[in-house]
């Protein structure tokens, strides 16, 4: 990014991720965005707040909320209620896009955020699959992942919670045509599956991160097509992220 | 007037044999039937197949080596991410069978079992690892012109069902106050009659029922209930909205303690659910 210049608003990497993650949501129109943690909610909620004014988006709890609410804010507008089990609903009619965490992801981007090592005796225990098979089949699902390593992005999964591409192709049209993981941000990189057989792409890095940084950090092979550097916040953004953060709650879940 | 059907926690328990199939209402640290896990605790029973949404519930019973299979979509005490009782209980391959589900195919099991439908189809859990880890789940094809091959989850049917309400009359018409029923209704439909137990904050006459809430909080009634349990705090340390929040210094203490259960269990689960109950408010006085 070079020397700040005077006067000049300054990004840090939280920001950039942040406004990589609302960039997730961008042309979903009146859906429910739903973000889960810290990043992927803020992300959720800038969209809303900016370029993306149908959005849903909640309270984390079971009430949608219009107008904005600061993270850890509660004071709000309530336009709706949402309990899980319209959630569900909602998952299963598709008129949702989730951004959540995944332990390990291959390249197809099926994920794992349930165990790590065999089912039967994991190594580590983690979430269980939660709702990631039902999201994956139903709806635009993409990831933010706090840490980018070859832990994370790995050769094969240890427990399927997301379809990835190839194994979601197996499942007939319908779910061919609603499966789609539109993006994956990480803390050096944003990433797609915008290629002829849906493997891995390198979309953009964020400024200061290098092509050959996001390569070691990744234990598959990735395509590395024209590569751009990830998008500064606007000034309006900037505004907004002080504002539904204001305690840079951003910055403990992001470091370089 | 309706039939009397107040009983206390560990009669209730009491009617659980070894082995039953046992559904526990809430959402992983929300609206937890506590008190009555804490009374199966201090029972013997012991095999069980437990079917959760889970939180607290699953991890206790787990650490006390009650669980034999268990039925989930996830264990969570949500402000603390991953249950750490369950955690150690898995890691040491433990619990004799994990049988993992999506969140939603739970609630489609559940429901089916409510509706006596032998399964409920849906796509969630097709092609994921639900389907790689359960080998007996079967898909069924669409009889229509689409064709389409779903899965097909199997109705879950309960021995038994705990649930925690806030408001309950003397004979089991319950009622919610916080955000979520979750899917509560759906455990008691799907437990054999006789052993379906509403525990609940306070038993109000039938026609204070509305005095606190609307008639859409009116959710479970006395059709679907066996048993009403009286447990004034007896979702702690778990929400129970809007009556108390989650008590988040105990969890953390109770998450703390995964290395020593029994001093865990010596200090706080040794004796009655009032014993507990004084014994964290000694707790809170002293930190």
């Amino acid at each position: 990014m070079g020397e700040p210049v005077a006067g000049a608003i300054v990004s840090e990497l939280a920001d950039i991720v942040v406004v990589a993650a609302a960039d997730a949501f961008r042309g979903d129109g009146e859906i429910f965005a739903s973000g889960m943690g810290t990043v992927p909610m803020l992300g959720a909620r800038v969209a809303r707040a900016t370029f993306e004014p149908d959005l849903l988006v909640s309270d984390g709890e079971a009430f949608f909320v219009a107008g904005d609410l600061a993270l850890g804010g509660t004071d709000k507008v309530v336009e709706g209620w949402i309990p899980f089990r319209s959630v569900f609903d909602t998952v299963w009619s598709g008129r949702r896009h989730v951004m959540m965490g995944a332990s390990q992801m291959d390249r197809f981007g099926n994920s794992n955020i349930a165990n790590i090592g065999p089912f039967a005796k994991p190594k580590a225990q983690l979430l269980g699959v939660r709702g990631g098979p039902g999201n994956t089949v139903s709806h635009a699902t993409s990831f933010f992942i706090p840490k980018h390593t070859s832990k994370v992005f790995v050769d094969a999964v240890d427990m399927v919670s997301g379809l990835g591409y190839d194994r979601a192709a197996t499942l007939g049209p319908t779910v061919a045509k609603h499966h789609r993981l539109p993006r994956v941000v990480t803390n050096l990189a944003v990433l797609d599956f915008e290629t002829p057989d849906h493997t891995m792409r390198l979309v953009s890095t964020h400024p200061g991160v290098t092509v050959e940084q996001v390569r070691d950090a990744t234990g598959f092979e990735l395509h590395i097509g024209e590569v751009v550097i990830s998008r500064e916040p606007t000034a309006e953004e900037h505004d907004v992220l002080q504002r539904l953060d204001p305690n840079g709650l951003r910055h403990r879940e992001v470091s370089a | 007037m309706s039939r009397e059907k107040r009983i206390s926690a560990d009669e209730a328990v009491a009617s659980l044999e070894d082995g039953m199939s046992v559904g526990f209402g809430g959402w992983g640290s929300r609206r937890k039937p506590m008190s009555v896990v804490r009374a199966i605790l201090r029972s013997s029973v012991t095999d069980l197949t437990v079917v959760s949404y889970g939180g607290p519930d699953v991890g206790l019973l787990a650490a006390a080596g009650r669980i034999r299979k268990i039925i989930y979509g996830f264990v969570s005490l949500d402000s603390i991410a991953l249950e750490p009782f369950w955690r150690q209980a898995r890691q040491a391959g433990s619990i004799a069978e994990p049988v993992e589900y999506d969140e939603g195919m739970l609630q489609w099991g559940l429901y089916a079992g409510s509706l006596r439908l032998p399964f409920l189809p849906t796509r969630a859990g097709l092609g994921s690892g639900v389907m790689d880890v359960n080998p007996g789940l079967r898909t069924v094809r669409s009889p229509y012109a689409d064709g389409e091959d779903l899965l097909a989850v199997p109705a879950i049917r309960l021995d038994a069902a705990f649930v925690h309400l806030n408001r309950s009359d003397a004979s089991g018409n319950a009622q919610f106050l916080g955000p979520d029923l979750y899917f509560d209704d759906l455990f008691l439909g799907a437990c054999e009659p006789g052993r379906r137990y509403v525990s609940c904050e306070k038993v109000v006459d039938t026609d204070r029922l509305l005095d606190e809430g609307s008639f859409h909080t009116l959710r479970i009634n006395r059709s679907m209930v066996d048993g009403v349990i009286e447990a004034p705090n007896g979702a702690h340390f778990t929400t129970c909205e809007p009556d108390y929040g989650r008590d988040e210094a105990f969890q953390r203490l109770y998450a703390s303690s995964v290395d020593d259960f029994d001093g865990f269990r010596s200090r706080f689960l040794s004796g009655g659910e009032a014993d507990y109950q004084a014994a964290v408010a000694a707790w809170r006085a002293e930190s």
